[in-house]
């Protein structure tokens, strides 16, 4: 079965719509934690963090977030964030604390793989990633891969990037782990045509926006892409 | 990797990687090889204007002697020049046909829509809007030189943000862009590359300095921002007994009140909040303006080598005045900063690096 992951910024409604996203059939949630420079990010995930940062949602307010939001779901929940945090916080500690409040695993944006291995954390790997990089970051990652479908930042694409056959046929050749598109993918269409080549399909931006709208409008569009990625057939273009 | 202590690094998406594994192999390449040596030499010269002349401020300073490292005098009015030349050659050797740039001051830019316009690569920098307006001047240079400037809307419009999106056009335009990053700042190899490229700077004045005086100076001085003129000085000096003096704006001493963080894709000296979040620096010179600074200069300030002082807004505005009406020259507002504090050093044999002129700040 394709997996669905949600991505939300930590902030007050969070727990709220992470129980809606799972509602509407999220498999796991990515929690971010919001950095002020963020590189990987685009205009949408951006904005959130600029918000989020001048809610207060620091390190503490958002490891509360998880911690409330694993009180409301049941599905895997992983804290999304930069290096910047876990240098101030501690990585070990931040790792720990992250744990005991609930989370399954890390992502570390811009901590690459090969740099502090004993950290536990979902690698990434990307469209211009080598062979052996791809090899090195399957070796250490967490149960599964994500895949950065576009060489960009986070948000919304008009189609779904083409480097993403490639990067699956490749990815696919080193490792039986899970696969997850992520970057880019925002219309039931896009997760669709994801799905058919991964295992499972992240969106964030989107949700984002769609979450502005509250908690009905983030069940019904995880909804409609979770209907997209288990029927894809429906969706292929003729 | 060549990190400096704790400090350096590669802190940036996975998308990078590869490219800059392939920059740092050219690097390597490029300086055994001394055909890019001779390149670069030649550019210098017969395009940049190199070298620089040491000029003796008698009257600015009568109670020392106070020589200027000339930078100012370098194509296109700053030190930029000697990095962006490098790089330009490098991207060249890298098959790169497109660059992309970030913008403070708009000297960095200028300087390379130059080499860009030289080399007849395609080229885009990204400037935050009030750098635009409060360097205008730059920035209709850069239109003349065929650069496209991209205004940076987001945050404080300044420095950091332009550095973030130059860094996010990158990503998506790794395969035919070379990122040409202006200062010793940033994810390796660039914080080395960036600092050998503008050691031609202490070279030369080592040399110079001897042949002026018989001896080394007591004191090198320099501005510091992200740090490459500074680096670049001090490279010349590391090995001898000089004092190496760095000097930050009030507002912006990532060095002087910074933390150690991550920004930029290194880990250094940064003004930073106790989560790692990143506070604004601010400053009247717009190449100072910015919150963290090169690596190798965190390490320098904890092994004790160089020290680090600041100089507020008003003490750079007053150095600026002050070399301007006692010896013809008119600096940029960033080496006004170093500027500002010579006079308070015990040493007597002082060299400053000029980093640039100030007809953009008028």
């Amino acid at each position: 079965m394709k997996r669905l992951a949600i991505y939300l910024m930590c902030g007050r409604e969070t727990p709220a719509l992470a129980e809606a996203a799972v509602a509407g059939g999220a498999d796991l949630i990515e929690l971010g934690f919001p950095f002020s420079d963020p590189l990987a990010d685009g205009p949408v995930i951006r904005r959130a963090a600029e918000r989020a940062l001048a809610e207060g949602m620091r390190t503490r307010a958002c490891l509360d977030c998880l911690e409330q939001t694993r009180a409301r779901v049941d599905v895997p929940l992983i804290p999304m964030t930069y290096a910047a945090l876990l240098e101030a916080y501690g990585y070990e500690r931040f790792a720990a604390d992250a744990a005991s409040a609930g989370a399954d695993s890390l992502i570390v944006a811009d901590l690459p793989a090969g740099e502090r291995p004993e950290l536990r954390r979902v690698q990434l790997v990307a469209p211009t990633s080598t062979d052996e990089r791809i090899a090195l970051a399957a070796e250490h990652t967490d149960g599964w891969l994500y895949l950065v479908t576009v060489a960009g930042t986070t948000g919304t694409r008009e189609r779904l990037s083409p480097a993403l056959a490639g990067l699956v046929s490749r990815a696919r050749k080193l490792t039986d782990l899970p696969l997850y598109a992520g970057f880019g993918i925002s219309t039931p269409e896009q997760a669709s045509a994801a799905a058919e080549l991964a295992d499972g399909v992240v969106v964030g931006s989107r949700a984002l926006e769609i979450a502005e709208e509250g908690s009905d409008a983030l069940q019904a569009l995880v909804r409609s892409l979770k209907t997209a990625i288990e029927e894809p057939a429906r969706w292929v273009m003729p | 990797m060549l990190t400096y202590g704790p400090y350096g690094g590669r802190f940036v998406p996975e998308t990078l990687i590869p490219a800059l594994d392939e920059l740092e192999r050219a690097w390597n390449k490029a300086k055994s090889d001394p055909s890019f040596d001779q390149e670069v030499d030649a550019l210098r010269r017969s395009f940049g204007g190199r070298p620089t002349p040491l000029t003796l401020a008698e009257r600015f300073a009568p109670d020392k002697r106070v020589y200027l490292k000339r930078e100012d005098l370098l194509h296109t009015g700053s030190h930029k020049l000697n990095n962006a030349l490098g790089q330009a050659i490098l991207a060249r050797r890298l098959g790169k046909p497109r660059i992309v740039a970030e913008t403070g001051a708009g000297q960095h830019g200028v300087a390379t829509a130059t080499v860009c316009a030289r080399f007849g690569l395609e080229c885009v920098v990204y400037m935050g809007a009030e750098d635009m307006v409060r360097q205008r001047p730059n920035v209709e240079r850069m239109h003349l030189l065929g650069a496209e400037v991209i205004p940076v809307e987001f945050g404080t419009k300044t420095l950091r943000e332009a550095t973030s999106e130059a860094i996010r056009d990158w990503i998506a335009n790794v395969e035919t862009t070379h990122y040409l990053l202006g200062s010793c700042v940033g994810p390796a190899p660039y914080p080395e590359l960036v600092r050998e490229l503008q050691a031609v700077i202490g070279r030369e004045a080592r040399a110079q300095f001897l042949e002026a005086e018989g001896r080394l100076p007591e004191a090198a001085v320099a501005c510091v921002g992200g740090g490459s003129n500074a680096i670049g000085l001090f490279a010349g000096f590391l090995d001898d007994d000089v004092e190496l003096v760095g000097v930050e704006a009030a507002g912006a001493a990532s060095l002087g009140s910074g933390r150690a963080g991550v920004l930029h894709g290194a880990r250094s000296s940064l003004l930073a909040d106790e989560d790692g979040q990143v506070l604004d620096a601010e400053s009247i010179s717009a190449g100072l303006d910015y919150p963290g600074v090169g690596p190798e200069h965190a390490f320098l300030r904890d092994s004790g080598r160089a020290r680090y002082l600041t100089a507020t807004d008003e003490e750079a505005l007053e150095a600026f005045r002050r070399l301007a009406r006692t010896e013809g020259i008119l600096p940029a507002l960033e080496p006004a900063h170093a500027l500002a504090r010579v006079s308070e050093l015990d040493a007597e044999l002082v060299l400053v690096c000029l980093s640039g002129r100030g007809d953009k700040d008028l």
